[in-house]
């Protein structure tokens, strides 16, 4: 009888796990193809059409365009730049990432109002971001370019360093850190596959991809987005834009993703 | 004024394939915002295309339209490097047109 009821219940579990499997397989396809229907009409390219025009129209209290903004690669070079960032900039003394080297760049040659920029860092609806404009025009400009990040200034390596242990800064209400989710491979939430940020499969997967149109919200999101919404989620106080704990875990991640193709951006759930 | 419009319009075969984003929020007026205020409806009403004078596509569109909407079609009777006039206007009346050149 016993083994009668034990085998009943081997046989739920391997349907469960069956069950599982074939619906997180499933869900991964479906997500493929959902991609595949969009091909090359992802509707990030309103948000580069919109970057584009804002890098190249004279703009601000002193009335320049970007063209002198120095991306790592020269001043108003924009073509492969978002795969050697984050990086260290001698004119600003700092290590930054994308974000971080525009809001630089819009207010030192535009004169533009940093707080005000910040106000609307992150679009919603009518209110667009400028920021995520334009990040998602240089971001499209490094299609195809191979992820080299340099650490070799000691400031980058600290930067890289700090990052590495934030990701595994166990902190909050949840005693959670990023490694809890992103340290091993084969976890999801609900059906979302979390990948191993530690890893050069899993890290180039999540970083090449973004940013991306993220599909529930309609806007495109950002790499600094998808940083403190990380924190939101890990009832972690508000992580600053630009701040020196978010470009270190953006080096981390840019680091780890070496090698990776970007694909940015993407169209995501 | 509305952002500019993503079309692309290739000819394969006989038939030109066209493909349009627009960036429009598609507002159904059921929404509400972070007050709890209703966010005023405001959605495309009509979107026609034109190529050499003649009208190729003519939609009658409602709230249901996702927002940033992707249309795609086909027509026949065009050559290359003949231009594909694109016009939405949204129930407040504003309007945007765009156009490009069939590749």
């Amino acid at each position: 009888m016993k083994s009668i009821y034990g085998c009943i219940r081997g046989l739920l579990l391997a349907a469960c796990c069956v069950t599982l499997a074939w619906a997180q397989s499933s869900t991964e396809e479906a997500i493929a193809e959902y991609r595949a229907m969009f091909g090359d009409e992802n509707p990030a390219e309103l948000w580069q059409i919109r970057g584009e025009e804002l890098w190249t129209t004279p703009r601000g209290p002193k009335n320049v365009a970007l063209a002198g903004c120095d991306l790592g690669l020269g001043a108003g070079i924009v073509t492969g730049a978002y795969a050697q960032l984050p990086r260290w900039f001698e004119d600003t003394q700092r290590v930054q990432d994308l974000e971080s080297r525009l809001v630089s760049c819009l207010t030192d040659l535009q004169g533009l109002d940093e707080a005000e920029l910040l106000k609307s860092r992150f679009g919603d609806g009518a209110k667009k971001s400028d920021l995520e404009a334009l990040t998602a025009y240089i971001v499209a400009a490094s299609r195809g370019h191979t992820m080299s990040v340099s650490i070799a200034h000691p400031a980058a390596q600290a930067a890289y360093d700090l990052g590495h242990g934030v990701f595994y800064y166990r902190a909050g209400p949840h005693d959670f850190s990023c490694a809890t989710c992103h340290g091993e491979s084969g976890k999801r939430i609900r059906l979302q596959v979390l990948p191993k940020l530690l890893d050069p499969v899993g890290a180039r997967y999540a970083y090449t991809s973004w940013p991306g149109y993220r599909v529930s919200q309609g806007e495109l999101r950002t790499m600094e987005w998808r940083l403190q919404d990380c924190f939101r989620q890990q009832r972690l106080p508000q992580l600053r834009y630009g701040s020196e704990v978010a470009i270190g875990l953006t080096m981390f991640l840019a680091k780890n993703a070496e090698g990776g193709i970007m694909t940015a951006p993407n169209i995501t759930r | 004024m509305a952002d500019p419009m993503r079309i692309r319009a290739a000819l394969v075969g006989d038939k030109v394939d066209v493909k349009i984003l627009m960036a429009h929020e598609m507002e159904t007026g059921l929404r509400k915002d972070g007050e709890g205020n209703v966010v005023p409806a405001r959605y495309i009403v009509n979107v026609s295309a034109t190529c050499n004078e003649r009208t190729v596509l003519s939609a009658l569109w409602g709230a249901s339209v996702a927002k940033n909407p992707f249309l795609a079609f086909r027509f026949t009777g065009a050559a290359k490097g003949d231009k594909l006039k694109v016009t939405w206007t949204d129930s407040d009346g504003d309007t945007r047109t765009d156009e490009v050149v069939i590749g």
